[in-house]
């Protein structure tokens, strides 16, 4: 029984799999005509973002209206949180109005954690810093496992800012559960010290990568990160980490490409790969919305 | 003056003795005492130690009262064993004039609970450019003799080279909080296995390591002394274990946090944790104590940072770093080495170099006739759960809530009269 989603270390792999195989009832609901599900009825969620991501919060958002949950979005912009609210202040706030499921973006790494010490109700991590964003690490889950009929055995190149990236850690840990092989391949500047602890092998050359990969998910870049050393320019980055179609021929024939978005193009993707037959973007997106439906109703179900 | 006849002490775990404390120092020590119109203390099963000294203290005034004052602060020193704190600099403003050094003593002796001993700030505003005026401090009335930047590095290694050459026309030293601020920049816990699967920036061990590797060898070439900060890494005792045998004269601190927690408390993102430099790994853990043992790390110092409630329950990396510490102190390195140390070796490192380091004449001195009563009484069976609520310290950041520990202090005496008695401050 997990009250929380804070990391997807949380998910043990039949709890993992328990949330794929809810998604995907719930993605067959979306093409039914009433689209709603009335689950959730009565309880309240509360969007805390403190990060402008208009596309998770709508996610999160569309996921718990089609559950019938009532949605309350908190965002940081112009609100008592902008004007030093401390998060507890707001956790004890959350909790007077009785917040059943609190969705949370932040900025700080283990800020959720913070959170649910001060809330009774479920925090679902909905991305903290450079920490863990357990939800895309599901839809991207489910997204490989629709496209590719299985998780066991996938190899997975995740290419690009390791450091920086919540999506990575989460994916990393989830995919090492359902028993996936993970190949982080990055700058060295872009792995973090300690990184050989982690449930998966490095590489620092994609091209050696490519041709035994099921699956490579290039993560987005900030141009920004060649001002503190990490690389030299953003040409020399693309040129060595970027996916484009020379470099995409390299995949065997079934593999996907991934990004869980917003993409720099012409940075880590080119836009001919982005739009690509083998490209799941779009998908990703869909799925977003059914896996997070899947989360909040077992959750705020409270049958996980 | 009360006279105080201690009946039965253990005076650093030796044979039980009486203690005659008359006019601030020992007037008699020996067996089967007495003394009239005394006040008896039953010291049967306590230890007796000089009283200790920090080289190390954050007392937060002035500018931050709300978290510390020279008072909370002194009292908080008094219950923990201590009966002279080193105050460090980096209040607000900032101890860096004559003006400020003068009122923090002042306040220290108004308060009258432990012996504040001003730290000086090396540079301007603890700015890193510009030198403070250094000979004006140590020559005001708080005759200021260690000076640090802490909270801050002195980066800049020509000033650095200057402030150890400086000082020496007045036997100060430098006590560098050994930190190269571009290689710890945004940094929030100690880098490694655990920070890289929490998402946070890491404070890499080299960034302590090769300021004190640089330090040491400044320290060298000017003949100048170096006091070096809250060690934390295993490399860095290497570094200061080739310095001494060398000949460098360098001494180094280590906190009782470092001697005992480890990089894995960040786990719970609880900010409590959040200390610079931060917790290190078990084997930097084991290193530190060996250091300790050996003499390496020639002290333990509290480093004792209070922090209100605002500072610390929030997101981890907007809190402040730092731990309270003065009153677990003597506790913690009872748990961690009493056993290798020995009675002895504890007051050497929490009370008798410190004093040399900082230049306390009155303290650090062996209990024995004519010598001034600054004693601690430790009562070494004694097991207390820490709660944050009884501490004395106006802040309750401490790392060791809901923990039982060794050895409670009994009673500490500054010049003789009592600043602590029964376990109680006594003003
Ligand atoms: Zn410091």
């Amino acid at each position: 029984m997990i009250r929380h989603l804070l990391s997807a270390a949380d998910l043990d792999a039949a709890t993992a799999t328990l949330v794929l195989d809810t998604a995907h009832e719930m993605a067959l609901l979306a093409d039914r005509e009433v689209k709603k599900l009335p689950t959730l009825r009565g309880r309240t969620v509360v969007n805390l973002f403190y990060e402008d991501s208009t596309r998770t919060r709508i996610s999160f958002e569309a996921a718990a209206k089609r559950l019938s949950a009532d949605v309350i979005n908190f965002s940081a912009k112009g609100s008592s949180v902008s004007k030093g609210e401390s998060l507890k202040d707001t956790a004890l706030t959350l909790q007077a109005m009785g917040a059943d499921g609190v969705v949370v973006r932040h900025p700080a790494s283990g800020a959720p954690h913070r959170l649910a010490h001060w809330v009774d109700g479920s925090v679902l991590n909905a991305g903290d810093g450079t920490h863990e964003h357990p939800t895309q690490a599901l839809l991207d889950a489910y997204t490989m496992r629709s496209r590719l009929g299985r998780l066991e055995g996938l190899n997975v190149a995740i290419v690009g800012d390791v450091l920086h990236s919540r999506v990575a850690r989460s994916n990393v840990l989830l995919l090492h559960t359902l028993g996936a092989k993970v190949t982080l391949v990055a700058p060295p500047t872009l792995l973090p010290v300690g990184v050989e602890a982690w449930p998966a092998r490095t590489s620092y050359q994609l091209d050696s990568v490519l041709p035994d990969s099921d699956v490579v998910m290039m993560l987005r870049v900030q141009r920004e990160r060649m001002d503190e050393a990490y690389f030299p320019s953003a040409r020399e980055y693309s040129r060595r980490y970027g996916l484009d179609t020379a470099r995409m021929r390299r995949l065997p024939e079934h593999a996907i490409v991934m990004h869980p978005g917003p993409m720099n193009r012409g940075m880590e993707i080119t836009p001919e790969v982005a739009d690509s037959v083998r490209s799941t973007i779009v998908e990703q997106v869909a799925n977003g919305v059914s896996v997070r439906m899947a989360v909040l109703y077992l959750l705020l179900g409270g049958k996980v | 003056m009360t006279t105080y006849l201690i009946k039965g002490v253990s005076v650093l775990g030796g044979p039980a003795t009486d203690l005659v404390i008359r006019d601030g120092v020992v007037a008699q020590m020996g067996n089967d005492l007495s003394a009239v119109d005394a006040r008896e203390i039953d010291a049967g099963g306590l230890v007796a130690l000089p009283g200790l000294v920090d080289l190390h203290t954050h007392l937060r005034e002035p500018g931050r009262e709300d978290a510390e004052t020279v008072e909370t602060g002194s009292r908080a020193a008094a219950m923990g064993g201590y009966t002279a704190v080193c105050a460090m600099a980096n209040t607000s403003p900032v101890a860096d004039t004559a003006g400020v050094v003068e009122q923090v003593w002042r306040l220290g002796r108004e308060a009258g609970l432990v012996d504040v001993q001003p730290v000086g700030a090396v540079t301007v505003g603890l700015e890193g450019t510009q030198l403070a005026e250094l000979g004006a401090m140590a020559d005001s009335a708080a005759q200021v003799r260690i000076f640090s930047d802490d909270g801050h590095c002195v980066s800049d290694p020509r000033l650095m080279r200057r402030a150890l050459e400086y000082v020496k026309a007045f036997d100060g030293v430098v006590a560098q909080h050994a930190e190269e601020p571009r290689l710890t920049v945004g940094a929030q816990m100690h880098e490694g296995e655990v920070a890289a699967g929490l998402g946070m920036t890491g404070w890499p061990a080299v960034a302590e390591e090769s300021i004190i590797a640089r330090d040491v060898l400044l320290a060298e070439h000017v003949g100048a002394r170096l006091h070096v900060c809250h060690v934390s890494t295993a490399g860095s005792v290497e570094i200061l274990r080739w310095a001494k045998r060398r000949g460098v004269r360098v001494t180094a601190e280590v906190t009782p946090h470092h001697l005992l927690l480890t990089d894995e408390r960040a786990t719970s993102y609880d900010p409590v944790f959040k200390v610079n430099p931060p917790l290190r790994t078990a084997s930097d853990v084991a290193a530190l104590r060996t250091a300790l043992i050996e003499g390496v790390v020639d002290i333990i110092a509290t480093d004792h940072a209070p922090h209100t409630l605002e500072d610390k329950e929030c997101e981890w990396a907007y809190a402040r770093p730092g731990m309270v510490g003065l009153e677990t102190a003597l506790s913690i390195v009872v748990d961690v080495a009493l056993d290798t140390l020995g009675w002895d070796g504890i007051a050497e490192r929490m009370s008798r170099t410190p004093a040399r380091i900082a230049g306390l004449t009155d303290h650090g001195l062996d209990i024995g006739v004519g010598v001034p009563a600054n004693i601690t009484l430790v009562d070494p069976a004694a097991r207390w759960r820490v709660e944050p609520a009884d501490l004395a310290s106006r802040s309750r950041n401490t790392p060791y809530a809901g923990l039982t520990l060794p050895a409670r202090v009994v009673a500490t005496f500054l010049r003789g009269e009592p600043t602590v008695l029964d376990g109680k401050a006594v003003k």
